[in-house]
């Protein structure tokens, strides 16, 4: 209680503070509070950093604000010899130093010398609630936006006076609907300080909200046993009820959505082998690896970007894209004029001879990169998420994957369909003996072919480098997979390759939430040999001869 | 003519393949003594156990620039089981009986650990387990320098429910689908239900090994946790699984303050393969992070650095746990004046070795270590940074209290119980 | 000379009839058991031709798999069917006799429960699940070992040769069968201790499985499965019935349209072929102590038409011989060259099928095996093919 009542104080305190400086100014923040607030945070422990942390909130300082974000990123650090604080970001050897009362840059230190001010879980939520406070007054409807937002996600009661005048000042249609939801949030949370009229009032604004925040505010008061209030009771589990049936509605868009990532990304892993598979006949069970060579190119470039240009790692995947399909297509190529080409037409013995060349590479691999995970991080266009509609997001980067699975086979269709070598190698696998007469080296063009698809793992490796582990065991994890969709799509038939993967992905997700993830991929396989039986050669097969052989 | 020459020319390839069994099996002198390194190199679990191996190289060519042991030298026998579980035991039955090593340091995984043991107590020969494991087992023949679950689980979820933690009162228990994970879950269940949190709190879910695509499953959790309680989850998921869920989790933007994740099973290795800028906050329960500051953390991981050559490599739990274990049995070695079994078994119990972290690991007489329990969270270098930490040490509980079967039996290798898993006494010849 | 080839059946006494090869191998197997037996059980450990027990779990282990190989060649050398998924038919058997032997565990294990094993303890589970019941009769066990992976190949060979899946095809979705096995297997809810597997096995008849004895009749047993083994598949494939086969492996239209049902004849030589691996397997678990769902994994099955290939396909005796070898090659390089071993290994299969395709047995004198192995390589004794056809092979 009496905690209660201390945290209510200093928020009033706090509320004082901004109310007498008006916003949009930091002309009226009471003097030197800033600076006072600033040696606090050096104090010892949690409690210390807290403390410091609502001083600074109340400083009502704009200043407090990128001070506030680098503490919650853990980018503020003290000087040991004079606890002077200071952003501080790790460059060359030391820090770049910047002065938070002045916002310039104050040098570069030793790492030796400064200690980095901790944080945990509990202060970054109290971070949050003080910026949100500091921001809702901010002269970019943006940061008042985002500053409403985390009211939302951390409702205080004790700030709804200046909730109602940030929404009696704004006038942005965007911050007004966000602050809105803040303030019934804060009703809401508000318990007895606000009136039944006031909470249904509130649970009206938050019904039309499709979000899990909404969701978890309302669940909150009916689990709340202290609200006595039938009338609110009532309000709630009917607003519940609206949200859960829009939530649940969004919930199979969203699945579906994440089954044609999956199928995207299965389509990534299958196309090459739909190449080297499916048009060829190598029974390539060094697939995988080429598409692990394809993540470790990845790595090795965005290494470089590292080292010499860190300000550019942003362009790493599209420069890491070339190179991986080189260095994938080079051993691709090695490969085949070295051991394939004296296979063909022992489609079984490929198998074999590819499988002890995988196990070759995964082990050169693991000697030359060592057996742990190297680490390959996203450019910022493909992190976080994209909000389609209020409550239904889909992942950046699960975006990007499926539009790049797309492009790469409507690319390898078109090279295939409209360029002198697609012509040749097309003329190679229909009929071998008649190309070569026609003065095609079609050895030649095997070699480019298998170079092709083995590139186009390589592509796949960098794809696949965003979202699972680069380590040496990378492509042991697809390549079963890419088989069953070359064959369940039908072979040599890139368009059966693409719905194979998608119906896949797709059937894989649908399930999974019924069944769990292991019994729907059980599912799944049984569902595929059941399929072969029907159709034994895949969705769409090659017109053929009406007996085999 | 021909078919003499025939047969006698098959008999002889077959006698020279007969041979080579026996020629494998023959044993030389012991001029030095022979510590077994039993770390998978190849396959699935290269990815976390060849540090070990490494790091278990280091500290023996430490050893013998000490003078060795007993004025013999150390000399390291390293196989390679592959990740392949019956390997395992083939391979530990030939360090043992083939290359007559004194002590073996090895394993990862539980069942690994499982498909040796029978081994080590048929030849009765000794084994340091250097991993985090769970528990409901006691062998006379394996030192577990790992964590038990009352050393990492169960301090981790009263750090979550704590005002600090977050106060959360629902949990998501999500692990990968094998017998750790299980049993922790199981305890981790039993602990909450003693602490009043109902069934309906609780979710737990397994996935495969190596699960990659988590977008269903971090869905969930985000509805899961908009029941308007603070909730957290708690991950025992395995290895190779963690990089896409974390990266999923990073995606779909959920924050540590809103939804924090606490693994048992991710180190600095585990990150080392991570962008961990988005993941700050996320929690993990060790024994041993590499960011902890004492003089001999810093001692170690100098050595580390020099011996591998690379300023970049990580250090993390399982290698202390090793460093303590060879310690400890070095030091019971010298105290017993020989590498017999029973000499130096008898001579771990009460053994200390300083910990990296600050305090001392003791040898109990149920073959586990007492241990400081540290709760760290991730930062953006791929380091953790502790949060919290037990104020002693914890020593580690073989039979979990919170399994009803399990609570009733104690494991104590000391006369007159000398018996892993019994409610009474048990004396020698009985 | 390629008389010899189809000696007539029937006509000539039965040892005479394996050829050399066989003669050789039929007889030298029990004899380096014996052997070995002997050289356990009677020689002092201080003797140098003492054979260690880990030397007798090692070649017992190295004898189920040569069981194993011959269970593949038998199919793929003589009917042309490559299984991916043949690993899963030698992990049913191994489990079916590890349930066994975690039945005999009786009140022993670490929970002290008479009926339930260690890991259904601790699921909490309160009854022996239905299908648990019967295998702790060891007769009951042993039906079961050749039974259930014979059902399996019934069921899958049934519906897939019936549809005329051949080939490649055959072989990804045999691959995808034991690739859900494994899934399947590693769920701890199906009650087969998940990815533990069963370990710490006690005993087998009354007397336990650590001791030399025991050892040794499972070593013996072992090497009596594998002759047994290859005596059958001699004798199919020594028959009328081994030309159908043969007609099927090297033009299965053709053998259709002369009226033969094919997928009768796959079928029977499939379920043959996966009793026999089960069989392998029943004998396997024991001498390793433990089974666990990594024998289900494609890669294990993968290895073992490697050894087919690199011992001889088509030969029986040389699949059986490459087994041993890469086996024996694994288990030496692991230990003396941990960091290299997987380039060797992997650097064989290239070589072997690049360099060897009529494998270790056609290095040494083709004349010896008493079988034609042009006809174990269809792919050599044919012209090259256009690519087109390769996958329909």
């Amino acid at each position: 209680m009496i905690q209660i009542c201390q945290r209510a104080i200093r928020l009033l305190l706090l509320l004082a503070a901004i109310l007498a400086a008006g916003p949009f100014s930091a002309n009226g923040a009471r003097a030197g509070a800033f600076e006072d607030a600033l040696p606090v945070l050096t104090g010892k422990g949690f409690a210390a950093v807290g403390e410091a942390v609502d001083a600074l909130a109340a400083s009502g300082d704009p200043r407090a604000i990128p001070v506030l974000e680098a503490l919650s990123d853990g980018d503020l650090y003290y000087r040991e010899s004079d606890k002077a604080v200071f952003l501080a970001r790790k460059g060359g050897e030391g820090y770049l130093l910047t002065d938070p009362g002045t916002g310039e840059a104050a040098g570069t230190g030793a790492r030796g010398d400064f200690q980095k001010i901790k944080t945990n879980n509990r202060l970054r939520v109290k971070i949050r609630t003080a910026l949100g406070a500091l921001g809702l007054f901010s002269p970019d409807p943006q940061v008042r936006i985002a500053a409403a937002r985390s009211l939302f996600m951390d409702p205080d009661p004790a700030l709804l006076p200046l909730v109602d005048d940030a929404l009696s000042k704004d006038d942005d249609p965007g911050a007004r609907e966000a602050l809105d939801l803040a303030r019934a949030a804060i009703l809401i949370k508000a318990g007895e300080a606000s009136t039944p009229a006031d909470k249904v009032a509130a649970i009206r604004i938050l019904s039309q909200s499709t979000s899990q925040g909404a969701r978890a505010l309302l669940g909150g008061i009916l689990l709340d046993d202290g609200e006595g209030s039938e009338e609110v009771r009532q309000a709630a589990g009917k607003a519940l009820q609206q949200i859960e049936t829009r939530l649940s509605r969004l919930a199979f868009v969203e699945n579906v959505f994440q089954g044609i990532s999956l199928g995207s990304v299965l389509l990534l892993a299958a196309i090459g082998l739909a190449i080297t598979f499916g048009v060829m006949g190598v029974i390539n069970m060094a697939h995988g690896e080429m598409v692990m060579l394809g993540a470790y190119a990845t790595y090795l470039v965005q290494e470089t970007f590292r080292l010499h240009a860190p300000e550019a790692l942003g362009w790493s995947l599209p420069i890491a894209l070339p190179f991986a399909f080189l260095v994938a297509g080079a051993v691709g190529i090695a490969m085949e004029r070295g051991v394939i080409r004296f296979l063909y037409g022992r489609p079984l013995e490929t198998l074999l001879a590819t499988w002890g060349i995988s196990l070759v590479l995964q082990q050169l691999v693991r000697t030359i990169f060592g057996p742990t995970n190297r680490e390959v991080s996203s450019p910022d266009w493909m992190s976080g998420t994209i909000e389609v509609t209020s409550g239904l997001l889909f992942t950046t980067n699960r975006l990007w994957i499926i539009a790049f699975a797309l492009i790469v086979l409507f690319a390898l269709m078109a090279v295939l369909r409209y360029t002198a070598f697609g012509l040749q190698m097309r003329a190679v696998t229909q009929n071998r003996r008649m190309a070569n007469a026609m003065g095609i080296r079609s050895g030649w063009v095997d070699a480019f072919t298998f170079g092709l698809g083995s590139g186009i793992a390589g592509i796949a490796g960098v794809a696949l480098s965003q979202i699972d582990n680069v380590s040496p065991n990378l492509g042991q994890s697809y390549i079963i997979d890419s088989f069953l969709v070359v064959v369940f799509g039908g072979v040599g038939n890139l368009w059966g390759t693409l719905v194979g993967a998608m119906s896949l992905g797709i059937v894989n997700k649908l399930l999974e939430p019924y069944s769990g993830a292991v019994l729907g991929k059980i599912l799944v396989l049984i569902a595929v040999i059941m399929f072969i039986q029907k159709r034994p050669k895949g969705l769409f097969a090659l017109k053929g001869r009406a007996v085999e052989n | 003519m021909g078919k003499v020459r025939r047969l006698s020319r098959t008999l002889a390839i077959a006698g020279v393949a007969a041979g080579t069994w026996f020629g494998a099996t023959a044993a030389q002198a012991a001029d030095t003594i022979k510590v077994g390194i039993l770390h998978s190199l190849s396959g699935t679990m290269a990815i976390s156990e060849t540090t070990l191996k490494d790091a278990m190289l280091m500290l023996i060519e430490q050893q013998n620039a000490k003078g060795g042991l007993l004025g013999k030298k150390l000399e390291a026998v390293v196989v390679d089981p592959a990740s392949n579980w019956p390997l395992f035991a083939e391979k530990a039955r030939e360090l043992i009986t083939g290359d007559k090593v004194d002590v073996v340091f090895g394993c990862w995984t539980s069942v690994s650990r499982k498909s040796v043991l029978p081994v080590f107590e048929e030849l009765n020969s000794l084994l340091f387990y250097p991993v985090q494991y769970e528990g409901e087992e006691s062998s006379r023949n394996v030192f577990y320098t790992g964590a038990a679950p009352n050393q990492q689980a169960i301090p981790a979820v009263e750090y979550l429910m704590s005002e600090d933690g977050g106060g959360a009162t629902r949990f998501a228990l999500l692990g990968t689908d094998y017998v750790y994970p299980r049993t922790t879950n199981k305890i981790l269940r039993a602990f909450l239900n003693a602490k009043g949190i109902a069934d309906e709190d609780i979710l737990e879910e397994y996935t495969p090994f190596g699960h990659s695509d988590w977008q269903t499953i971090v869905s969930n959790l985000k509805e899961f946790s908009s029941q308007g309680k603070k909730t957290a989850v708690v991950s025992t998921i395995n290895g190779d699984a963690n990089v896409p869920f974390y990266k999923e989790l990073a995606n779909q933007g959920i924050k540590a303050e809103d939804l924090p994740v606490v693994a048992f099973s991710v180190g600095e290795e585990e990150l080392a393969g991570l962008d961990t800028t988005p993941l700050v906050g996320h929690l993990a329960a060790w024994n041993y992070f590499m960011s902890v500051d004492t003089p001999e953390n810093d001692a170690f991981i100098e050595a580390w650095h020099g011996y591998i050559k690379d300023e970049k490599r990580v250090t993390n739990d399982p290698m202390e746990a090793h460093y303590i274990g060879f310690n400890m049995w070095v030091q019971a070695v010298k105290q017993a004046g020989t590498t017999n079994v029973d000499a130096v078994r008898q001579a771990m119990y009460g053994q200390q070795v300083k910990n990296l972290t600050g305090g001392v690991a003791e040898m109990h007489v149920n073959h586990h270590l007492s241990k400081p329990v540290l709760i760290g969270e991730i930062q953006d270098d791929g380091q953790f940074e502790t949060v919290w930490e037990t104020s002693g040490t914890v020593i580690g509980d073989a039979w979990s209290d919170f399994i009803p079967e399990s609570a009733k039996l104690t494991a104590d290798w000391t006369y007159p119980w000398v018996c892993g898993n019994c409610e009474k006494p048990k004396y020698l010849g009985n | 000379m390629s008389n010899a080839a189809f000696p007539h059946a029937g006509h000539r006494p039965f040892l005479l009839r394996l050829g050399p090869t066989g003669t050789v191998f039929v007889i030298l197997v029990p004899v380096v058991a014996i052997l070995m037996v002997a050289g356990n059980l009677l020689l002092p450990p201080s003797s140098s031709f003492h054979v260690p027990a880990h030397v007798m779990s090692l070649v017992g282990k190295y004898l189920c798999f040569a069981l194993l190989a011959m269970s593949v060649d038998l199919i793929w050398g003589f009917c042309g069917i490559l299984s991916l998924g043949h690993g899963a038919f030698f992990a049913l058997g191994g489990y079916a006799m590890g349930m066994h032997l975690m039945r005999q565990i009786g009140d022993r294990g670490v929970y002290s429960n008479p009926l339930l094993p260690d890991f259904m303890v601790f699921l909490d589970w309160k009854e022996l699940p239905w299908y648990w019941h019967g295998f702790d009769n060891l007769a009951f066990t042993l039906l079961m070992v050749l039974l259930v992976p014979g059902l399996l190949a019934f069921v899958f060979g049934w519906f897939t040769f019936r549809s005329r899946v051949t080939g490649v095809y055959f072989s990804i979705i045999s691959q995808a069968m034991t690739f859900a096995l494994m899934l399947a297997f590693f769920r701890n809810d199906m009650g087969f201790g998940g990815n533990n597997g069963m370990t710490d096995f006690k005993d087998l008849l009354g007397f336990d499985l650590r001791s030399d004895g025991m050892r040794s009749a499972l070593l013996f047993s072992s090497a009596i499965a594998l002759v047994a083994g290859y005596l059958l598949c001699r004798r199919m494939v020594d028959s009328k019935f081994g030309r159908v086969i043969l007609a099927i492996r090297d033009a299965e239209s053709r053998t259709r349209f002369l009226g033969y049902r094919v997928e009768h004849y796959k079928l029977l030589v499939f379920i043959v072929s996966a009793m026999m691996a089960g069989a392998a397997g029943a004998l396997y678990t024991p001498q390793v102590g433990i089974i666990n769902p990594s024998e289900f994994t494609p890669a294990n099955s993968i290895e073992i038409v490697i050894w087919v290939a690199v011992g001889g396909r088509g030969t029986l005796v040389g699949a059986a011989l490459g087994a041993v070898m890469v086996n024996f090659g694994k288990s030496w390089f692991t230990g003396a060259l941990p960091e290299l071993w997987l380039f060797l290994l992997g650097g064989l299969f290239v070589a072997v099928t690049l360099f060897f395709p009529k494998g270790v047995l056609g290095i040494f004198g083709r004349r010896l095996t008493g079988w034609p192995l042009s006809l174990g390589m269809p792919g050599r004794t044919r012209p090259r093919k256009p690519v087109e056809d390769a996958t329909g092979d």
